[in-house]
Parts: structure tokens; sequence; C-alpha cells
């Protein structure tokens, strides 16, 4: 620790600053004189879109050592113009919320918890899954002979949080694997 | 919004859904703009309005039908705008019978099918015929089993030419306008005040609001939500706003139109680019077995090279669609890879998949960021349905409820379900959230906003993008040797997306491919544009024809980011609009058929004569050189066939539909007819709901019975569903964040003071809420916010029920789910179900737990009398077709 | 003396080398939504820690109750029927006819739509006001003056702020804030229902434990000009944020506005540079009473009385002074 000036002493600041009643700057603490938004002090701002309604609030996303310190309104947005509401102020805590999951979960038939599943794991026992139930309840035509080139056995429901990229690929798989029974929020 | 003199919120409680799009109308009204809100409850948008009117749930219809009416009889119509702009003068067939002569049924019901055949709804036609759609008349009960309504997204439904007869003065009995003139005559103040429970003097109020703002110097704005769509007739809410709309010129115009306000980031653009069974990108419909089985079967039927405007090159975005996800191997010789797509034979929405699952029908279900489990109706028949699956991939950001209802879920306490008998197996996989990874969504007006990155997904948590790039990776692999043949699509699908030093691909080159590129002759590999550069021989692709231009010159137009302040009040260089970046549709609208502002205040869009060209505040939302004056012969189709004075391009006729020969499957005009579940009968007709809606008659989905039959005084209340501000619809993104489960802790009804003391109902004490399907509790709000209506000669009491809580153990919130009352009956145009009224009873103390519950539940089935008839029945009163207006059996 | 009573200007008394305009909020309560974004917003901000037991408080749609030492935004939801608003309107026309909340010129409302209907709305069936409370940043704040460790201080910018680094949680404060809003903040178990603890688990560590806290009108952002969180958020542009001078006038053009509209019951809250804690640096624009809101009617710094008091002390000593002298002169005898 540096050694302290006696010019910093309290009693020294209230006399030279002219606050006699020492309720101004002759009080302030260092952490006080050094204070700093965290908007200043993050690596870099994004600018991003609230996740929350449709209205599509302009958002900026400040980020600290590779974490988001911070998410408010973007001023420069002509839709909400810097503003949020109080699901788009939360978004910082929807992001680092103490409850989120962000490990992938298995629970087996008849199991009564979950247990631990390595993420490429999950994913290929999906893929089996998905082509078992594809083979298994594939209808190539109707009673008419009409070709039907589906499956009934596989649905999937939302897209209404997600982006349109990601919304395409699901459509564009889902469709060549002739899962018809893809939904989202917009029919509920 | 903003330069609205005058905004009706009807259906839509906007300060609490949209809290900062409702800035505008804050800005509108310190302007000295009239805000009215038309609501069952006084929410925090009618605190703010001018006035508040509440209305009786459901009765929307008898409302605007009586503004119509309204505007007409006093001759307060927009005489200009309406006959050059609407199909006014247009001729109907002389077999159209209106629901005005057959006591609330249209011509051509079929009861059996319980749906209509709708060819005598046709325009007129010079040697006898009609006008009927391309590749023939489609029935009713087809039409609406494909939710046919939700493929005119883009645009008008498709007619074979646009060759109509017209009646310029508008005499014609069956011109148009009479017949709407005609149709809403009954629709009177005394009718909406029976109906509505609105006084004459508030009808009076808000008409004469609405049409001293609406004219050539001012415009009225109406905005709606879910209040209006979640009806068995919703699509006919927002039609009768349309109506009135066009006849008060407020339509392509600033300070105009209907704004739908939507509840999800990109639930626009998951109906664009749908993630929908009936739709493919653009709002192209999904094939169907017997109607589309060919190709060419598929393009006759969706658009008519007749017809007039930009659909009518729907074959082009049919072919660029199949280009991008086959590529080489659509070929001219193989139609393109049509039968690649696989075809629908009904419905196939969700609530369908959920009966489909109770069948033991469907094996396997993904949930992407959504919690039936809460968030749809009927939640013990989502819960239910999933227990019979063989495996459930749940994606999302929080442990939701329709992810752990095989362990503390009602079902398990009521004891219908018991963990270890489940069979089914649960993947869990966490999501990223929106900052962490790249994208566009599409807001409510339908502006693409691009996304930047800014950290990397924590754990094991992944994007859609990520984690359906590697699934359909390894499926591809997986079949890789497949010789099947029904496995070609999966293994000539493109999916060869550029990825980084993680593997993962990268969302900028998905958006390349929505937007399409030339794929051959000299500019082979670069951008379209715009939509009108998609050809039908296979020379381009494009995955989204409407989002085409969003990637124009290799530039992605989303992430366009010029500061609101440095731009106009259209801000056309803050991401990017479709289509062709346009913010106001229609807005050749704004200027008169000459092409001259209508007035200097509402000037938007104007024909330029130097310059030869439509120019403006806007994207002119029409062929840019075509003057004013322009008459070409409507027998070319497609865009040259557009007059200089039809400003609605994607209409197949190129004017605003005032009646609607095609497209609806309930109904060329909204008519009112009262919900699945009522307390009120009819007073318009002796036909009580409509009777094209999709009814479900199930054990599992009774419904209580109608006014007057035995049994309605069992479930004697209305009640009626929302949100609130502090959460977001199933509670996924809110019930499990501190900051705004403080703000709202618990599930909890509104019921009026009125209602407390008839029902013994303590303030912040519990109640229970029984209805024909379940039983929740809740605590009691008592407030004169909720006011008991005068209806006809009895009162009626709403309930109000937010929808946020669900039953489960992982929230910082949790309770019982409104939306577990709630039973199955559709819109049979666009399959939405009526989520917003239906009957119930309360009383006071907590519900039963336990086995028990469902006792209570049967309890009141059983003295209602219900069976799976109840409140079913197609045309609903015995003498209904044929009979007079309004005429009760004397 | 100026510093304890009476109009000044805190910021020059506080003896900054850089001396700012003094900033503050007006919050206007007749454009607000009642959305809880300043709420959230600010709690996001500042990092405070939810609180409450996460069931319904009793009282609207507020379930956060009051401004305390971890909920520095508060909305106050009050529902009134017909004859409560009639008496609200009387009074505010009674406070103007008075000339008590000081309007200033006519007001010049911008763009007036032509044909705008003035003429005074009908008196409502039912409203429902909504308003956003945060500390008042006193012009003679109690807090500050009874502060025994000078963990409180008068900012370049007028504002009153803890420093939680040197606070030692003494809580004189508590009894020196005429409004009731500072607060020490609970050593860090969050009361919550018993039903819900096994959710609760897991949730961080609460800051600045045992520390009085209150709103510091977000200095850490002005330092760097930019405008405070709730401010920032707020939809409706109900709360806004600047030169308090500025605040003041807008303030007062909004409240001759609104009475030109009919809506008398409009007046202002802490704009009085006379009242007892020498007016507030954030002012509000109420539609009622300010007991209604749950604000005091009258608020007195504590310290007002100092002065005086220190005269009559200064008066009583040298009585009891010359007494004694007198005893002591009478004692030599």
């Amino acid at each position: 620790m540096a050694p302290r000036s006696f010019l910093e002493w309290p009693v020294i600041r209230q006399l030279s600053t002219g606050d006699l009643l020492g309720r101004g700057p002759s009080v302030t603490s260092p952490k006080t004189r050094s204070i700093a938004p965290r908007t200043a002090t993050a690596d870099k701002v994004v600018q991003s879109v609230c996740p929350y309604c449709a209205v599509g609030c302009g958002q900026r996303v400040y980020v600290k050592d590779e974490r988001v310190v911070q998410i408010e309104g973007d001023p420069d947005s002509p839709i909400s113009r810097g503003r949020l509401c109080p699901k788009g102020s939360a978004s910082e805590q929807l992001v680092n919320s103490p409850g989120r999951q962000t490990k992938v979960l298995y629970r087996a038939p008849r199991a009564k918890e979950w247990q631990r599943l390595e993420l490429s794991t999950a994913v290929d026992m999906i893929a089996d899954r998905f082509i078992e139930s594809r083979r298994r309840t594939w209808q190539q035509t109707d009673d008419h002979g009409r070709l039907l080139r589906r499956t009934m056995g596989i649905a999937s429901l939302g897209g209404a949080t997600l982006d349109n990229e990601e919304n395409y690929l699901i459509k564009k798989l889902f469709t060549a694997a002739g899962a018809v029974q893809t939904e989202n929020q917009a029919r509920i | 919004m903003a330069n609205a003199d005058c905004i009706i919120i009807q259906g839509s409680n906007m300060a609490e859904c949209h809290p900062v799009g409702f800035q505008w109308v804050a800005e509108a009204k310190a302007r000295g703009a009239k805000v009215i809100h038309i609501d069952p409850r006084f929410t925090r948008t009618s605190a703010v309005a001018d006035k508040h009117l509440p209305i009786r749930a459901g009765s929307d219809v008898v409302l605007l039908g009586a503004l119509i009416n309204y505007v007409i009889a006093n001759d307060l119509w927009f005489k200009e705008y309406v006959s050059a702009y609407t199909n006014a003068a247009t001729l109907v067939h002389e077999d159209y019978r209106d629901a005005e002569d057959l006591g609330g049924l249209f011509s051509g019901f079929d009861p059996e099918k319980g749906a209509y055949d709708n060819s005598s709804w046709a325009y007129d036609e010079a040697n006898d015929g009609s006008i009927t759609e391309p590749g023939g008349p489609e029935h009713g009960a087809e039409a609406g089993a494909r939710a046919a309504g939700d493929a005119l997204g883009s645009g008008g439904p498709p007619l074979e030419h646009a060759e109509v007869l017209r009646d310029d003065t508008l005499q014609n009995p069956r011109t148009v306008f009479q017949i709407v003139k005609r149709h809403y005559a009954r629709y009177t103040p005394d009718m909406v005040r029976d109906m509505c429970g609105i006084s004459e003097a508030d009808f009076a109020y808000l008409a004469k609001t609405i049409t001293e703002n609406s004219g050539r110097d001012r415009t009225t704005c109406f905005a709606y939500a879910v209040g209006w769509t979640q009806h068995s007739l919703g699509a006919q809410f927002i039609r009768a706003a349309a109506i009135l709309q066009l006849l008060l010129g407020n339509v392509g115009r600033p300070g105009g139109g209907i704004m739908a306000l939507r509840g999800h980031a990109s639930i626009q653009g998951s109906t664009d680019i749908p993630t929908l069974f009936n739709l493919l990108p653009g709002y192209l419909p999904m094939p169907s077995a017997g109607r589309h089985d060919t190709l060419e079967e598929y393009l006759k039927a969706n658009a008519s090279k007749n017809q007039k405007g930009f659909w009518a090159d729907a074959d082009a975005y049919t072919i660029s669609l199949l280009k991008a996800w086959w590529g080489d191997a659509a070929t001219a010789e193989n139609d393109w890879a049509y039968d690649y797509l696989p075809r629908l034979t009904g419905a196939h929405g969700t609530y369908e998949t959920v009966m489909s699952m109770l069948r033991d029908e469907v094996e396997g279900y993904f949930l992407l960021g959504q919690n039936p489990a809460v968030g749809s109706a009927h939640g013990r028949m989502q819960r239910l349905g999933m227990s019979h699956l063989k495996w459930l991939v749940v994606r999302d950001l929080n442990m939701i409820e329709s992810a752990t209802w095989w362990k503390d879920g009602p079902e398990i306490e009521s004891g219908e379900l018991s963990t270890e008998d489940i069979e089914t197996e649960v993947f869990f996989l966490p999501a990223a959230t929106h900052v962490e990874k790249a994208g566009s969504f599409t807001q409510t007006q339908r502006l693409l906003q691009w996304r930047h990155q800014a950290v990397a997904p924590p754990g094991e948590c992944q994007s859609e993008l990520q984690f359906f790039y590697e699934l359909g990776h390894r499926i591809r692999e997986k079949l890789a040797d497949s010789q099947d043949e029904r496995d070609r699509p999966l293994l000539d699908l493109t999916w060869d997306y550029p990825t980084d030093e993680h593997g993962d691909p990268d969302p900028e080159s998905v958006l390349a491919e929505i937007n399409g590129r030339h794929l051959t002759g000299p500019d082979a590999g670069k951008p379209l544009s715009a939509y009108t550069e998609l050809r039908a021989d296979g020379s381009t692709s494009g995955g989204c024809w409407i989002y085409t231009g969003v990637y124009a010159d290799g530039i992605n137009q989303a992430a366009n980011r010029k500061p609101g302040e440095e731009q106009g009040p259209a801000a056309p260089e803050w991401g990017w609009a479709w289509p062709a970046n346009r913010r106001i549709l229609y807005n050749r609208a704004s200027a008169d058929p000459d092409g001259k502002p209508w007035s200097e205040r509402k000037k938007y869009v104007w024909w330029d004569e130097e310059q030869g060209k439509w120019v403006g505040d806007d994207v002119p939302d029409f062929p840019p050189t075509l003057a004013p004056g322009t008459k070409p012969d409507p027998s070319v189709g497609g865009p040259a066939a557009l007059s200089g004075d039809d400003p609605f391009i994607m209409q197949s006729d190129g004017k605003g539909w005032l009646f609607a020969p095609k497209g609806l499957v309930d109904g060329p005009l909204p008519t009112h007819y009262e919900a699945q579940e009522s307390p009120v009968a009819n007073g318009l007709y002796p036909q009580q709901q409509s009777p094209s809606r999709l009814k479900y008659p199930r054990k599992d989905n009774l419904s209580a019975p109608s006014a007057g039959d035995p049994g309605a005084d069992v479930y004697p209340f209305v009640f009626t569903t929302y949100r609130l501000t502090e959460h977001h619809t199933a509670g996924g993104m809110s019930r499990w964040l501190p900051y705004l489960s403080e703000l709202q802790p618990e599930m909890f009804c509104e019921v009026s003071p009125e209602l407390a003391a008839e029902r013994g109902l303590e303030p912040y004490g519990w109640a229970t809420i029984i209805s024909a399907r379940s039983a929740i509790e809740a605590k009691v709000l008592v407030t004169e916010r909720m006011t008991p209506l005068r209806v006809g000669d009895h009162t009626v009491h709403q309930i109000g029920l937010p929808y946020h809580w669900g039953v489960g153990n992982s929230a910082v919130v949790s309770g019982d789910a409104a939306n577990d009352l709630l039973g199955v009956t559709l819109d049979p145009n666009v399959q939405i179900q009526e989520g917003k009224v239906a009957s119930c009873d309360i009383r006071p103390g907590r519900r039963p737990r336990g086995p028990e519950l469902l006792a209570l539940v049967a309890e009141y089935q059983e003295r209602a009398g219900l069976t799976v008839e109840t409140s079913n029945s197609t045309v609903t009163h015995p003498a209904a077709e044929g009979e007079h207006p309004g005429g009760q059996t004397p | 003396m100026g510093q304890l009573t009476g109009p000044t200007d805190p910021t020059i008394d506080a003896h900054w080398e850089h001396n700012h305009p003094r900033k503050g909020f007006f919050t206007d309560t007749s454009i607000c939504i009642g959305c809880k974004a300043c709420e959230v917003a600010c709690k996001e901000w500042n990092h405070n820690p939810q609180d409450g037991n996460l069931e319904l408080l009793g009282s609207s749609y507020d379930n956060t109750g009051s401004l305390g030492a971890s909920t520095w935004r508060h909305v106050a939801f009050i529902e009134q029927g017909q004859d409560r608003i009639a008496e609200a309107r009387e009074s505010g026309r009674a406070l103007v006819s008075l000339g008590m909340p000081r309007i200033g010129p006519p007001p010049q409302p911008g763009e007036v739509v032509a044909g705008a209907d003035t003429t005074p709305p009908d008196t409502a069936d039912f409203r429902w006001l909504m308003s956003s409370d945060v500390c008042k940043h006193c012009t003679h704040a109690g807090c500050l003056d009874v502060c025994p460790t000078g963990a409180l201080f008068r900012t370049e910018f007028g504002t009153v702020v803890v420093q939680d680094d040197v606070c030692n949680g003494c809580g004189t404060c508590v009894a020196g804030c005429p409004f009731g809003v500072i607060e020490r903040r609970s050593n860090g178990t969050v009361k919550v229902a018993t039903s819900r603890e096994e959710q609760h688990a897991g949730h961080p560590e609460v800051p600045n434990a045992g520390v009085a806290q209150k709103c510091t009108l977000c200095y850490d952002r002005l330092v760097a000009d930019e405008t405070p969180a709730c401010a920032k958020a707020c939809p409706t542009t109900s709360i806004k944020f600047g030169d308090h001078d500025d605040m003041v006038q807008t303030a007062k053009e909004r409240v001759a506005t609104l009475h030109a509209q009919g809506m008398t019951e409009a007046r202002l809250y802490g704009a009085n540079e006379n009242d007892g804690v020498g007016g507030t640096g954030s002012v509000f624009l109420l539609l009622d009473e300010p007991e209604v809101y749950g604000l005091p009617p009258d608020p007195r710094v504590p310290t007002a009385d100092l002065p005086k008091m220190y005269r009559r002390a200064a008066v009583a000593v040298a009585g009891m002074a010359a007494a004694a002298a007198v005893a002591f002169l009478g004692g030599r005898e």
C-alpha cells in the first residue's frame, strides 16, 4: 500500500476544499474517487435485440473478460430509442441467472431422477432415435396410392423465440426428413 | 402509430405487453391523439387511455359490425378511397346467400362436414360463370384442415383471373358494398348494448371519435394482439377491423392500419420462415395429397398467371426454394425435386399432434424454447400426451415444467401418472441465449434485425443453429450408405455451411441462402437483390422469397444500424423490412387515384410527374414507374396487369377486400357467433356458435353448456386469460429470474367486488376456479377494474387469469396454470385455439389435493350433465338454415 | 447559513473543485404505465438483491411495498373510485388558487393537433394511479446531516450518496430521513415462504449486508455522463433525468398543461424550495394528495431546526454562564 500523503487527511481536505461541514469532497474514499461505470470499463459493446416480445427493442451488450456485465437499451434504435421494459431490463439476469441450466441431463425410462450425459453422446442418441422412429412410422403413400413421403412419428414445437436462420434449418431438416409436424407459438 | 390521430386498442393490453412500443402511443397522445382501450378488464393500458370501454369477452364482432353499420348508415365512409381501392363495386355471384338470410349460416354450408363449400361466394363473371380459385374450388373442410388461411401471410388468396364485373354506382344489390351494408344492418347500438355490455352513450363516443379522426386529413389506427386471435372466429375479428379501416380509408396510410402486436421476439419470423406444419417459407403452402400431387398441380392451385400482382409469380418462388434446399439434385427433369417434399393429409397442428400422442402415434418430440405444459391450452392433455412419447428432447435455458412433468407435474400429484411407470426418455439440452449466438429476429412490423454474438455459450449450452446443424450432420452420416429412396431428400439436402474453429455453422451463410443467389450466367454465385429477380427456370435459388434483398450485394442488410436520430421517421437504414425494405405495406394508398397525397398532413408516398416515378418517405409498395392513370389489359395477369390505382398489389385483383370471395373457410364476412362456451345466447342469429369452428368432442375435452342449455348455470362465469408486464408467456424466461419473480410472485385471479361478495371471496385469500376440464387455485384480487356487465337481461361476471405460472420445483416462483382450464376448440382458418373466453365457476378456498381434485372436476361435470355432445352441435338451431334474419321460432 | 435550512444550491455548498449543475429526476406519474422497468433496471445496474418473501403483498399490482435497502425505485399502484377522483381534482384546484405548486409561465406544449379537444374530461368512474418513487436527494438531507462517519456525502452533482466502504452500519441516517428511504440492508438471508425454500437455494450472496443503502442517482453512471438506469429504461419517459432547474421548469409546465386540460388534480411534489427539506432533487407530478402515494405531506429534515436550536442553546449557555457568574460573584460575599 502506498504511503498516504497527509494532504489526504480528511481534516486537511476539509479545510483546503472549503467543505467545512465535511459533507462533500473531503469525505470521499479512494474507492469513491475512482468510481467508473462498468459500461465504461467493458472490453467491448455488442449491438443486439431484446429476446422477449416482438417489438424488437435494441440492446447494447457490455462484455468484460468474456462475460456479459450489463445489457441496456440501445439509444440508436429508431424502434425503442434506448428504452426497455422490465423484462428487457432483466436480460442480463436471463444470461447470468443462477438457476440457468448449462449441462445436458438425461432421464431414462422409469427413472426417478436425472443423470448427466455428455453433449456429444446425447446428440448421437437423439440422431439414432430420430432415424429409428422415422423408419418405424414411415408413410410412403396414402390409401389411394398418392405420395405422402413422411413420418407422423416425430414432431416439434418451438420457433417463435428463435432466429430466422435457426427456424430455417429446423424447417429444412424436418421437411427433408418427412417430419411434417413442426409447430410453434404462432398457433398458440 | 405515432402519426395516428386516434388509436383504438382492442384485444390487446399494449402498455403491459409491449411497454416500449407503447411509447409511440404515449407520444401520439401527448400530441393530442385520442386513445381508447376496449377490453374486458381495466388494465395498465386503460389507466393511461382517454377512455376504457369494458366489453364482454368474445363479442368484438358485434361492436366492429356496429361501427361498420354506423359508418355506412351515416354516410361517413371515404368515398374516393373506397370506390377506387376496395372491391366495393365488384359484383358477387347471384348464388350467394348471406347469413342474414339463412339464420346465421352463409350459402354452401355442409352440416355433415361442418364446413363450407364457398363456390357461391365467388365474384361474378361475364358469361354467367363465377371467378373461382385456380386449381378448382377447394372445400372448406380440406382448406381448413391444412389451415389454408395461414398461407395468406404475405398476400391475398389466388383467383383464376381478375376480370371482375363492376358497378361503380354501387347501387346493384349484388355489389360488395350493398352486401356489406345489408349484412351489418342489424348490428346496431342496441345490439352492442345487449351483446357487448357497452352503453349507447359509450358506443356513440367511440363511433364519433373514430369517424372524426378518419378521412383525408386524419387517420385512426387499430392495435390488436392475441385478445383477437385466440377465438373460434379470431381471423374474422381482424377481418371486421379491416373492413372498417378500408371503409374509413385508414389502410396504407401513415397513422392508419391495423397493428398486430405479437408476443415473441421472432414470432413473425417463425411464420415467415415457418416452423409450422402447413407452410413452406414465404407463405407457400405445404403440398397436400390429392390437391398438390404434382408440381404442376401445386403451382396451378397456388396462383394463376392471370391474376393481378406479384403472387402470380409464386412458381419462381417455389422453384427457387427447391433449388436452395436440394441444389443440383433439383432438376427440370425431376420437377425440381418437388417429390422430395412430404404431403399433408389434413390437419397436423400442435393440438392434433398432442391427440396423436395420446393414441401412441408420435414417438419423438422436440420442444425448442417452448413450454406447452404451461403455455398451451389444456395443459393436462399436453402433459398426458407427452407421457406417451418414446423420447422427448427439451431445449431451453431453464428447467421448465415441460421437462419435469414426469416427476413433479400436477398429474403426479393427482395420481394419474406415477414416475416409475413413465417410459418416456427425456433429454434436456441447455440452449444459448440471444447474446450467445448471432442471428436475426423479425419483429412485429416485419423488420429483420441482426444480433451480433457477444460471448460464447456457457458449459454445454448450444444455439438451435449449432444443434440442428450437428443433428442433421449426424443423421446424414448415419444414413450415408443408405440405398433407400426415402433417404434421398436427407442425403441430397444442401447442408454444407461454412463452419468456424469449433465446427459451428456461420449464421450469415444461412441468411445468404435464405436471400438467394444467381445460379447461372455471369452473376452466378452472386446474391439476389430483390424477389423480382427470382426465376422459375432453376437459374436462381432462394430460401424464402419475401426475404430476398436482405443480403443484397453480399451485405447483411439486417445488420444496418444507422442511428434513428440520423434518419427520417421511416428509418430505412436500421435493419431491413420485408418485402424490399418497405415499412408501410400497400403505401400506394397513401396517395389518391391521381397519385397526389390525400392531404399535406398525411403525405407519405406520391407520384412525381417530372421524374415519372413514385417517391416519398418510404420504399413505394408499387411498381416504381407505374403511372396513376395506367389501365392495362387485365387479362395479361401478374404485375403487368396492375392498374395505376391498384394499391393492394398482393391481392389477386389489386383491391382491398371488404368481402372475401376466397380465402376464408368460415364466411366471406365477419359474423357474430358466441364462443364455444358462453353464458349468453347469440342475439343476432339462431345459430349460437361458429358452425365451422373446429371441435374435438372427446371425454378429456368436455365443454360447458351454452346459454339456455341445462347445466349452463354450473359454470356461470366467463374467464379470460392474459399476460402481465412482469412475466413472459409460460414463464420460461421470467419465473427463473428473481428480479421479475418478486414483482409478480403468485398466481392470482381478478374479480369484481360484486362477484367477490356473491361468492364469498376474501381479498388476497385463495379461490378455486373450476372449468369443464380442470380446477386450479389462485390468490384473489378483488378490484373495481373488473366490471360486471349487463348483457340483455342478466349480469355477466368475468374473471381474469394471468397464465404465467406452472406447477414444478425448479422456478423461483410457481403456481397453478390457467391454461389447464382451457379446452381445445380452434379457429378453422388458422387452427388457433379459443383461449380468451370460456366458462367456469369460482369458490373460496384452496383446491383439493391428490385424487380429490379429479373428483371435484368430475362432480361438476356430472352436475352439469356433460357429455361429449355438449356444446358440440354444428348447426345449433334446428331451423337455423333458411330462417329469417334474427328471427326466433315463432 | 443555507447549508442546513432554506433555499440553496447544495452542489455549490459542498465546495467541489469542479461544479456541475445539480442533477435530478422529474417523475411524471400522469404518464406512468406501472411497468416497473425502473425497479428492474435499478436492481440490475446496482446488483441489488431480490427482497420480499415472494408472496402477494395485498396492494394491487405492487409486490415490493416500499423503498428500502434493496429496492431503490418503487412503483405504487392505487385504485380509486369516482368520489376520490373528484376530491383530488378539487384539492388540486385549491392548490393552484393558493399559488402553491408555483405554476410557471404559460406552457408552450409543442405541436398540438389542430382541433384537439381541450375541454375538461368528465370525471372518470375509476382510475388506477401508478407512481415510481425514489430517493429525494434533498437539498437539506437528513441522512447526510446526521451521518457520523462521513459515509454519506454530497456529490458534485448535488446528489446524496452512501459510500458502502465507509459506512459502519450505525443506522443513525435511517432515523434522519423524513421520507423513510434509507435503510440498512439485512444480513443477507432473504425471507422466503417456507414452501419455496428449495427453489430459492443457490442464489448469490447479498452484497453490502448490514450497510445503509439507498438510491445513488447512479453516481457511478453520472461520472461518465450517463443517464441513471431507471430513467434510461423508462418506456414512456415518465422518469425524466437532467439538470435540476430544467426538471423543475418542465414539471411546472406539465402541471400547467394538465390544468389547462381540466386535470386540476395534478400538482407538484418536492418543487417547493421553502419546504422542510429545502425542496428535493427528485421532483414528482402527482395526481392526488401525497399521502395517497405513501409520501409525507410536509417532510421536514430533523436538522432543519438546528440553527434555531443552536441559538436557543447559546442563549441558554449565556444565561447559565450569567447565573453561574452571579452565583460565583454572590458567593464571594
